[in-house]
């Protein structure tokens, strides 16, 4: 029978859950690196065992850790995350321009070919890329040069390069995302890259169809289909069906199209998940209810998912990375909020329930599916 | 001319001590003059995990919310390359790495 292994990053440390194919028991490790922050883990889809974690924190820096044994036992990696020549400027808050400076790695993305190869995206934002195993970083720096990154501006959270998304049948082509610039787009292998914004329309910025500016919050793909991308903005949720070429939206009837997640049923390229959030100023849920909602139709038409999920005074946030599906057979859905809950569904998001409820704050959740 | 030797006490906040594996003291060795620089130069060639949470990779300075104390001193704002006070440099007393007080 397959094991799941979810990986749970929080506000003070990483925690692993395991279970059976049943999901109904999960067994909790941790908190692994107590009193860090733990912005993601992820685990390579070549080399299960093999997990890399992006530690970090407000006194001590970053860390980043490797494990080769899923998670039982840790050791550090390179923590340098050297820019590319002179970084230059990109806007501060108050526009005026600000040297470019590394905070804190966001995402990690490990290879879906080799197992010493991953992506680290950060804050400031730029695309890191490891070949062995995390001892050293470069830069894939036509990203940040490529001519829009000195109007690049952060975001409230940081300027920080959160989604990647690697092209499971083109391995010269990634996706970024970037908050506050937008998605952008490699054909050849982070050489040179170009922003893939059209269509997006962002209120908030002085010129609502901008090439760049766009607070994207976070991407997802089908690994059938990348040529389709799915997006949810500070406000609106997006689709592309020509690799970002052009977009349009798929909020449809959403009862608030703000929110920060966004994810792809395994099996179905069409059914997408969202956790709808009232607005950028009241980070929880409509009314104190949390609901999922779930398009079966590639967007557009949304039903609420609420069962097993609190309907009455639920204030949680549901940030970026912090959802997931497992790929048996009836797909499992995770997701974890800045309560400490975290939430499955084994039946793509019919029935949930809590499997862990007071973890501090859940800043993102990936799951591996085992043999 | 001979170049002297010191043996150094240094205390780790926790996080350190988690990361590198150690007790809540380490000695170090240090060759010559006893500065901040030295010791902290002699604290990473021994726990290479310690590179960057101390101190910048590039610019080698004090991250913010890192301060160094010593005999019921805040040394943090001497210059890398200024002498400790005698008594670290002999091991009386412990260079003490510190997280600063922070937050809520």
């Amino acid at each position: 029978m397959s094991q799941l292994r979810l990986l749970v990053g929080t506000r003070k440390g990483a925690f692993i859950l395991t279970s059976d194919g049943v999901r109904k028991e999960w067994s909790v490790t941790g908190p692994h690196f107590a009193g860090w922050e733990i912005y993601h883990l992820k685990g390579s889809p070549v080399d299960p065992n093999r997990i890399y974690a992006s530690q970090t924190s407000g006194w001590f820096g970053q860390v980043v850790q490797r494990s080769d044994d899923g998670g039982q036992t840790w050791s550090p990696i390179s923590n340098k995350f050297p820019y590319d020549g002179v970084p230059g400027t990109h806007q501060w808050y108050d526009g005026t321009p600000h040297p470019w400076e590394f905070k804190r790695v966001w995402h990690i993305e490990p290879s879906l070919t080799c197992p010493d190869t991953l992506y680290a995206g950060v804050e400031d934002a730029a695309l890191f890329r490891s070949t062995d195993a995390g001892q050293s970083w470069n830069e894939l720096s036509g990203l940040r040069t490529h001519g829009t990154g000195p109007a690049w501006q952060p975001g409230a959270g940081g300027m920080c390069l959160h989604t990647i998304l690697l092209d499971p049948t083109n391995h010269d082509r990634i996706f970024v995302a970037i908050s506050a610039a937008g998605a952008f787009r490699t054909d050849n292998g982070g050489k040179s890259w170009k922003p893939i914004n059209q269509g997006l329309h962002s209120l908030y910025i002085p010129d609502p169809t901008a090439e760049v500016g766009h607070c994207v919050h976070h991407m997802a793909l089908h690994p059938s289909r990348p040529q389709t991308l799915f997006m949810q903005k500070h406000w609106d949720v997006m689709r592309t069906d020509d690799a970002g070429d052009s977009w349009h939206e798929i909020s449809g009837n959403l009862p608030t199209d703000f929110g920060f997640v966004i994810d792809v049923h395994a099996h179905e390229p069409e059914t997408l998940y969202v956790v709808p959030i009232k607005s950028d100023s009241e980070h929880f849920p409509l009314d104190g209810q949390l609901r999922v909602y779930r398009s079966r139709s590639g967007g557009n038409d949304w039903e609420a998912l609420t069962k097993g999920l609190p309907q009455s005074n639920c204030y949680v946030n549901v940030l970026r990375d912090a959802m997931a599906v497992d790929s048996l057979d009836s797909c499992g859905v995770y997701f974890g909020t800045t309560g400490g809950q975290v939430y499955a569904s084994s039946d793509a998001g019919d029935n949930w329930q809590a499997i862990v409820h007071d973890l501090p704050a859940v800043l993102s959740v990936e799951v591996q599916t085992l043999p | 001319m001979s170049t002297s030797t010191s043996r150094v006490r240094v205390e780790l906040p926790a996080h350190l001590r988690h990361l590198a594996n150690v007790g809540r003291e380490v000695d170090l060795t240090i060759v010559g003059p006893v500065t901040q620089r030295t010791i902290l130069d002699a604290l990473e060639a021994r726990y290479t995990m310690l590179e960057g949470t101390i101190r910048d990779h590039k610019t080698k300075l004090r991250r913010p919310f890192v301060r160094f104390f010593a005999c019921e001193e805040d040394l943090s704002h001497l210059l890398p390359d200024d002498p400790l006070p005698d008594a670290v440099a002999l091991g009386e007393e412990p260079f003490l790495i510190v997280g600063a007080i922070a937050g809520g």
